[in-house]
């Protein structure tokens, strides 16, 4: 049995922090979860806490761009927070720009972030 | 290996069958890079390449073992690990090392990028004989 990270709800965006080294089958638990929470408790924004995580490889890192891509497409956006400088370094040079996520540097600028979106202020 | 293993202690040996190996193995190196004072951005690197290397190793290779030590060349000190499976080995070494190329389900970035990550590189791969890669990166 792999763990399952617990996915919080504070009004309509729901947020996730990753305390522990999660084995994939946990990786790929959090995509289902959180793909299920934002249609079930109709989530305008998601925010994943990464401030403790010490590696991003290749699977996580898909899972952080797929979560992307499948709340936009359940209308509702996406922001990683708390991303390592170390992490952000070893991320390009092993090929993934994460393009497609929007990244802020705490919880708080994050949550402000999905604010201006939410009320309009920030178009994309 | 492209070093020899450090002379005061043995390498660690650690079984790849099931996904928290994969987990384990990404402690086993961190310990071991923070022993070699390996700068925090060169553990990471470091780190990230093994986690890769010890997922095609369970993924692609049907399970394997990992070898992990300091190591020494020329005075100076570093970290290596070495990830061996008798698996299907990889029939077209180029390809595997392509960018964004999966024979599965991956991004395809594990083998290219790990090799982008470390100082030393090593694939040694053989069709019905299995594969081994060999990673190592140097305190500076
Ligand atoms: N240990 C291995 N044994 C057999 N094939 C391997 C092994 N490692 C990698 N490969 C092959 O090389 C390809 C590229 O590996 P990688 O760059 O890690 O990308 P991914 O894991 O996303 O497929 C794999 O899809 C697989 O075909
Ligand atoms: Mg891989």
């Amino acid at each position: 049995m792999s763990e399952r990270v617990p996915v919080l709800r504070i009004g309509d965006i729901l947020l996730v922090s990753i305390q522990v080294d999660l084995e994939d089958q946990a990786v790929l638990n959090l995509q289902e979860d959180l793909a299920d929470q934002i249609v079930t408790r109709a989530a305008r924004g998601v925010v994943i806490d990464i401030t403790a995580v010490e590696i991003v490889d290749s699977f996580v890192g898909r899972m952080l761009a797929t979560i992307a891509s499948i709340s936009r497409l359940l209308d509702a956006e996406t922001v990683v927070v708390g991303m390592r400088p170390a992490v952000a370094i070893t991320l390009v040079e092993l090929g993934l720009s994460l393009g497609g996520v929007r990244t802020a540097l705490d919880l708080e600028k994050g949550l402000a972030l999905l604010r201006r979106s939410a009320s309009g202020a920030d178009p994309r | 290996m492209t070093a020899a293993w450090a002379a005061d202690e043995e390498p660690q040996t650690q079984n790849i069958a099931h996904n928290d190996d994969v987990v384990r193995a990404r402690q086993q190196v961190r310990t071991l890079a923070q022993r070699c004072r390996l700068s925090l951005v060169d553990q990471t690197k470091f780190i990230t390449a093994a986690s890769e290397l010890a997922r095609n190793t369970l993924v692609y290779g049907g399970g394997g073992e990992l070898r992990s030590g300091l190591v020494e060349r020329e005075g100076r000190r570093g970290v290596a690990a070495v990830f061996e499976d008798s698996g299907p080995g990889i029939p077209d070494i180029d390809l595997a090392m392509t960018d964004g190329w999966t024979s599965g389900g991956g991004l395809g970035l594990g083998l290219s990028g790990a090799r982008r990550l470390v100082d030393d590189f090593v694939l040694d791969t053989e069709v019905g004989r299995g594969t081994t890669v060999t990673i190592v990166k140097w305190a500076r």
